[in-house]
């Protein structure tokens, strides 16, 4: 059975499924409780639940995290909401610096199931401080593991795998899909397990990396290609610490050619890493340099007018396309 | 309500009568704004702080130039008041080149360094370490100024708050900390965030004076500040005022606010400092029908003309997001 869900439908859902299935699953974040979230990602999961397992915080980021780990030593699964991703660099210390390192101080002997969810990403008019994409901050960071879904079925599929998984996991949200992005969500548990990409077209000419809200514009712009005769496979990475290597290398086999694109800015973004393991592992499958086509190395601006400049859409996703498949 | 006229610090009618514009326009200004959110024609994320102006004036009248403010993000009205035209901040607003960030980002995220006036980040709290930073220079440099900076009962749950009040304190800072106790922190009451009931409290721990005021009585707020003022002038350090208040509207324009009774609100609104100024001001014969009338038609043509210059204003250029990164 399945039903067609909301982006944002979806995650809700899949904190209900897992907080009746696990006690120990507990919600915790600003404005959380009654009024169910900044975007009403939690609405009515107060009401389900009561005061202690949907935990309305005072506005203090780091402690919100640092309060996840102290439950999650006791055998607590939190989820920690960030009411948007920008909000993410207030608790900076306790996720790089406690979360990431405690299993490796701790010898092996323990560990930090969490989850902070990050509502990430632009094209809102959020303006400077509510429209980041933190992601390659936190993939930096050994001992983290950071997801990015871009459908409702991934939402809730790898939401429900992050609870379940017994590291740190920061799942960034996209705030421009939540309503935008729908589709058949099954009921029940059907996890999307980390660590594994998704096909979304299928084509030998050229391989290209994305994610998040970057695999809409993506699959337009492989549509326009077909048409001039380029066949392009669109996979869509999903995790992005631990990528999903034999997925990229398998794709690569066919095309010999690779586009990365992603909304994060281009220095030392996720393409920046996926460009050096391939080049690294896979240097003598090329027949192109592996390019990359992301947003500027600037700020999320607040006009209209200067945020279209930056984002990458099927207009300049095509043109990217046009000079990998012709180097 | 405590009675209006506290009066170690006297104004003189024409003072009184300029402090009368100042809560008017403010208002205006905010009530402006929201229509044009919903009207569409401002995208940007609008807080008003209808019904805090009193804190507002009250602070920031018979600040000097070279005084810095530390603004909140409901606090546009403190940028008029240190100097910036209104067209200019409307045109913030609009996403426009004549704003304070030329489009970059909207609300109060900007700041003017040769009118004293910081612009904060979305992030809060982050403000109260910078105006600490501000006020060491001033004693660094043996001057008299001061730093007033400006934070909601939300943002005192935050850490860099605490570190902000200890190091003023430790330091003995000229710097004034401003609560906007509002009661709320977006749908979040004070008591469901803190364990105290008043923010004043939290200065004596710094070492340090907290006072808890009417917020919505402008003379009593003017008193305090200027008390306060003549402290930190002297050298005898901070002082921590917390000015109870109610905000209107909701979190943001966008917020319905169901989280708190009508009762709740009307009770508020009778509180609503302007008439209540304004009838002191009548009894006094400060203020005439007449008066009263000519300033609230100065307010609509002075909110008229912003409107107009930020609406016919150049729009920036696409490639200006990648500019001002570096200096
Ligand atoms: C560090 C941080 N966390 C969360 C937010 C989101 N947020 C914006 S305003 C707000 C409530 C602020 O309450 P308060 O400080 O009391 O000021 P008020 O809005 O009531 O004037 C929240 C949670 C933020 N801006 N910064």
């Amino acid at each position: 059975m399945s039903k067609d869900l909301s982006y944002l439908e979806a995650i809700r859902e899949a904190l209900a499924e897992e907080m009746r299935r696990d006690p120990k699953v507990f919600i915790l974040g600003e404005d959380v409780g009654a009024y169910g979230g900044a975007f009403g990602v939690t609405q009515g999961l107060h009401e389900e639940f009561g005061d202690m397992r949907v935990v309305d915080t005072p506005i203090s980021e780091s402690a919100i995290v640092g309060i996840s780990i102290g439950a999650s030593l006791r055998g607590y699964r939190p989820v920690a909401e960030m009411q948007f991703a920008d909000f993410i660099s207030c608790a900076f210390d306790q996720i790089v610096n406690q979360a990431a390192t405690l299993r490796y101080r701790y010898g092996g002997r323990a560990s930090v199931p969490i989850v902070i969810r990050a509502p990430s990403g632009g094209n809102v008019s959020g303006g400077l401080y509510h429209s980041q994409n933190p992601e390659a901050w936190f993939v930096h960071r050994p001992g983290l593991k950071v997801v990015a879904p871009s459908t409702a079925y991934d939402a809730k599929g790898l939401l429900k795998a992050a609870i379940r998984d017994d590291n740190p996991v920061v799942y960034f949200e996209h705030k421009f899909l939540y309503r935008r992005a729908k589709g058949p969500v099954p009921e029940g548990d059907d996890i999307v397990p980390i660590g594994v990409a998704a096909t979304r077209r299928e084509g030998g000419d050229v391989t290209l990396l994305t994610y998040g809200a970057m695999v809409t514009p993506s699959l337009e712009a492989a549509d326009r290609l077909a048409k001039e005769g380029v066949e392009v496979e669109v996979i869509d990475l999903r995790t992005l610490m631990p990528f999903d290597k034999a997925a990229i290398f398998a794709s690569l086999e066919k095309t010999s050619r690779v586009l990365i694109v992603h909304e994060d800015v281009k220095t030392l973004g996720i393409g920046a890493e996926l460009s050096a393991v391939i080049m690294e592992e896979r240097f003598d499958r090329l027949d192109a340099p592996v390019m990359r086509l992301t947003y500027p190395d600037t700020h999320p601006p607040f006009s209209h007018i200067l945020e279209q400049a930056n984002l990458p859409n099927p207009d300049t996703i095509t043109g990217a396309l046009r000079r990998v498949a012709s180097y | 309500m405590p009675s209006i006229k506290r009066t170690k610090f006297k104004l003189s009618p024409e003072q009184l009568l300029e402090m009368f514009y100042w809560l008017k326009l403010i208002r205006a200004f905010d009530e402006r704004l929201s229509i044009l959110v919903k009207q569409g024609k401002v995208r940007s994320g609008v807080y008003t702080g209808i019904g805090q102006e009193a804190i507002i004036v009250g602070t920031g009248f018979g600040l000097r130039k070279d005084d810095y403010i530390c603004p909140l993000h409901r606090d546009l009205g403190s940028f008029l008041m240190k100097g910036v035209e209104p067209g200019v901040m409307m045109s913030q607003m609009f996403a426009k080149t004549t704003g304070l960030s030329k489009g970059r980002d909207s609300a109060l995220h900007s700041g003017v360094s040769d009118l004293g006036i910081f612009g904060n980040t979305s992030m809060l709290g982050a403000n109260l370490p910078v105006a600490a930073g501000l006020a060491l220079t001033y004693k660094m440099e043996h001057t008299d100024n001061v730093v007033v900076a400006y934070f909601g009962e939300g943002a005192s749950n935050v850490g860099d708050f605490h570190e902000a009040l200890n190091f003023a304190g430790v330091q003995r800072l000229p710097i004034i900390f401003v609560c906007e106790n509002n009661q709320y922190a977006y749908s979040v009451p004070i008591e469901k965030s803190m364990a105290i009931d008043d923010v004043a409290d939290r200065a004596e721990s710094y070492g340090f004076d907290g006072v808890a005021i009417n917020g919505n009585d402008v003379l009593a707020v003017y008193q305090s500040t200027q008390g306060a003022l003549a402290r930190a002038r002297s050298g005898e350090g901070p002082t921590l005022i917390e000015c109870k208040t109610y905000r209107w509207h909701g979190h943001s324009e966008h917020d319905k606010a169901f989280y708190r009774t009508n009762e709740e609100l009307a009770m508020w609104k009778s509180r609503d400092p302007i008439p209540t100024f304004t009838t002191y001001l009548k009894g006094l014969h400060v203020l005439s029908d007449q008066q009263e009338q000519d300033i609230v038609e100065r307010v609509a043509k002075v909110i008229d003309e912003a409107v107009e210059f930020a609406m016919s204003a150049p729009d920036p250029k696409p490639e200006d997001a990648v500019t001002d990164l570096y200096a």
